[in-house]
């Protein structure tokens, strides 16, 4: 699995606001009762949401009690999965998809962007802690390849230019809408509008 | 030549590129949830029965007789409840085709639950969809907030006197969680680790209850499939290898799409046709992928002839998986491209079978050095054992599934990377030892 550093800094406590604990409640309801446990990876991403996309170990705790689960296998579920944040990310967190079907169409090319607009380094948070980047395994968006992910949008049929100007649209802190960048529709194919008389566009 | 084209007819997800548009009001104008009362009532057993007479084969990969599998499950429920789960954990490099369906026909799923639950007697479902598909999670929820105003799924759904939930539970990013028991473990609150089998889950799945869990493609069918019956989905495809499948063509191509065909179609038609053929012409291509990166590859010369089904492939030493097509052109350097996939399940390895946790390690760091040219020739020797040491002596796929794709490439490439291996090898005489023996104590006189 990925390496996890967990945050030299960590806040002392944590407990999740008014807001999150009636969701908290909600998401509960979904699984049988005497299997709350289910409720650790839900529970995991609102600690994550109301923490600006980072879980600290005060909340690993919190979740554990919260749950009566042993406080180490709260932390094996927040370290297994690669989802979940245990140190600061940027504002906006872009996930750049580097898997074959990626990397044959150009992944290695808005790496690139990232590495001169960003950071140099992947999961170091830019200057004003706007923005960090990092790369992932595949996003399961192959058709539209390359393609990267800022926040929960996924950015699509990208090349150099495009992605330079999501980045910058980044920095003006007023950031483009997601989906195709080459202008087609979702997954269908390009510059082929009709076949045997059917609509495929 | 014959052009072999599915018809406008016979299509099953006329919604895939969101041209008619995914509210229920308009799903329901493309039929779906008609008749499902009627459905219900014609009983488990028709259900059942009619599902095995499309012989519809699980669309996640196995490709495993999905009538077979339902009738696995308990006639009678007994003190534990049965589930239903449905697998939406799509992190298959080359695989998008549930996105689709989770954005564009979801109704189709919902109602594909509820008749699967019924037929199996499960009254709770569990939709385990990857985290990273937030936005698609969220399009299903709203799909099925609306199924619920209609009372097509809830108390009584759809008037049939069967009590119906469903819940979507999000992943976290672990590829691991698409294999059926680590999924489970994962709803569970655990890590997403596979379990040993049997028992299996249609006996003891989630929570220890009897457990049936599909694929979403699998279960989006199977409402249409009992509306028009399962002669008419048999009659599609080839004997065993009947009715449609989503494909999804990616990689050197000129118009990467997905598409719903029937099984069976010419691997090269497919390309030709839908996917604006491959970059830089038919003759740039060098090899294939057929389905999703844990198949393996499949040079030019089979890619002229091979037909897109479950058994021709199987008969080709790969096999249709996922459908998941990415194709790679001469351009690229297929060595590269296979040490990227090998990262890939180095990183996902879930870490519970040491030949897994160590051997994809292996492969991808002597991959990563034949990129390089800095490998010797019994490098490349040390390299197939190890993929043999894997394959088979785990507990889930996932050890075949990254052994494969290794495999496939030295039995069809063989070539390409000997030419990289610039190293002098440790021994320059060719003796036949196995790799273990400290081959170069044997150099030495007195060894």
């Amino acid at each position: 699995m990925s390496l996890k550093r967990v945050n030299p800094e960590q806040p002392k406590t944590f407990e999740f606001s008014e807001k999150f604990k009636n969701i908290a409640e909600e998401i509960l309801k979904k699984y049988p009762k005497k299997n709350k446990k289910s409720a650790v990876m839900p529970f995991l991403y609102l600690a994550q949401k109301q923490n600006n996309n980072w879980i600290p170990l005060a909340a690993i705790k919190y979740i554990s009690k919260y749950l009566t689960m042993p406080y180490i296998s709260v932390y094996e579920i927040a370290t297994f999965y690669s989802m979940f944040n245990l140190s600061p990310v940027g504002k906006y967190f872009v996930q750049v998809c580097t898997t074959t079907p990626c990397l044959i169409r150009g992944a290695d090319k808005i790496i690139k962007v990232c590495k001169q607009k960003i950071s140099e380094k992947e999961n170091q948070v830019s200057k004003k802690g706007e923005c960090s980047w990092t790369e992932v395994e595949c996003l399961g968006a192959c058709v539209n390849a390359p393609m990267m992910q800022i926040n929960n949008d996924y950015y699509e049929d990208l090349d150099e230019k495009s992605t330079a100007k999501i980045i910058d649209s980044i920095f003006k802190n007023k950031i483009l809408e997601p989906g195709s960048y080459r202008g087609r529709k979702n997954t269908s194919p390009e510059n082929i509008k009709t076949i045997n008389g059917t609509d495929h566009a | 030549m014959e052009q072999i084209m599915l018809k406008e007819e016979n299509k099953v997800f006329k919604n895939l590129y969101n041209n008619l548009g995914w509210e229920i009001e308009k799903a329901i104008k493309r039929d779906d949830w008609k008749d499902t009362k009627e459905i219900i009532s014609k009983g488990k057993d028709w259900i059942i029965n009619e599902i095995k007479t499309s012989e519809l084969r699980g669309r996640g990969g196995a490709g495993f007789s999905t009538g077979m599998k339902w009738s696995f499950a308990p006639k009678k429920i007994g003190s534990r409840p049965h589930y239903l789960v449905i697998n939406a954990d799509e992190s298959e490099p080359g695989t998008c085709k549930d996105r689709d369906i989770l954005r564009f026909e979801p109704q189709k799923l919902i109602e594909g639950c509820l008749l699967a639950a019924y037929a199996t007697g499960a009254h709770i479902c569990y939709i385990y969809i990857r985290g990273e598909y937030l936005f698609e999670g969220q399009r299903l929820q709203k799909a099925i907030d609306q199924a619920y105003k209609k009372n097509f799924i809830g108390k009584n759904a759809c008037g049939s006197g069967w009590d119906f939930d469903i819940h979507i539970h999000y992943g976290a990013g672990a590829y691991i969680c698409g294999e059926e028991t680590a999924l489970l473990e994962s709803i569970e609150g655990n890590k997403g680790q596979p379990r040993l089998k049997p028992p299996f889950p249609a006996l003891v799945g989630l929570y220890g209850c009897p457990t049936i869990v599909n694929n979403v493609e699998t279960i989006a069918v199977v409402p249409t499939i009992l509306r028009r019956g399962g002669k008419w989905f048999a009659s599609l495809g080839r004997p065993k290898n009947t009715g449609t499948k989503i494909f999804c063509i990616s990689g050197n191509v000129n118009s990467p799409c997905n598409v719903e065909e029937e099984m069976g179609i010419p691997l090269k038609e497919l390309i030709n046709t839908y996917a604006g053929g491959v970059i830089g012409g038919w003759d740039n291509l060098q090899a294939v992928i057929p389905g999703g990166s844990s198949m393996p590859l499949l040079p030019k010369k089979i890619c002229e002839t091979i037909k897109m089904d479950f058994d021709s492939l199987i008969e080709n030493q790969s096999g249709l998986g996922t459908a998941g097509i990415i194709v790679i052109n001469k351009d690229q350097d297929i060595v590269s491209c296979m040490a990227r996939i090998a990262r890939f399940y180095k990183h996902e390895s879930c870490g519970q079978c040491t030949p897994c946790r160590e051997g994809s390690g292996w492969m991808w760091r002597i991959l990563n050095r034949a990129t390089k040219g800095e490998t010797t020739l019994s490098d490349i020797d040390l390299l197939e054992d190890v993929t043999k040491q894997i394959e088979g002596h785990t507990i889930c796929a996932f050890g075949e599934g990254s052994a494969w794709p290794v495999q496939g490439l030295l039995r069809h490439f063989r070539k390409e990377i000997d030419k990289k291996c610039s190293n002098d090898p440790l021994i320059k005489k060719k003796k036949d030892v196995p790799y273990l023996v400290d081959q170069h104590l044997l150099e030495k006189k007195n060894a």
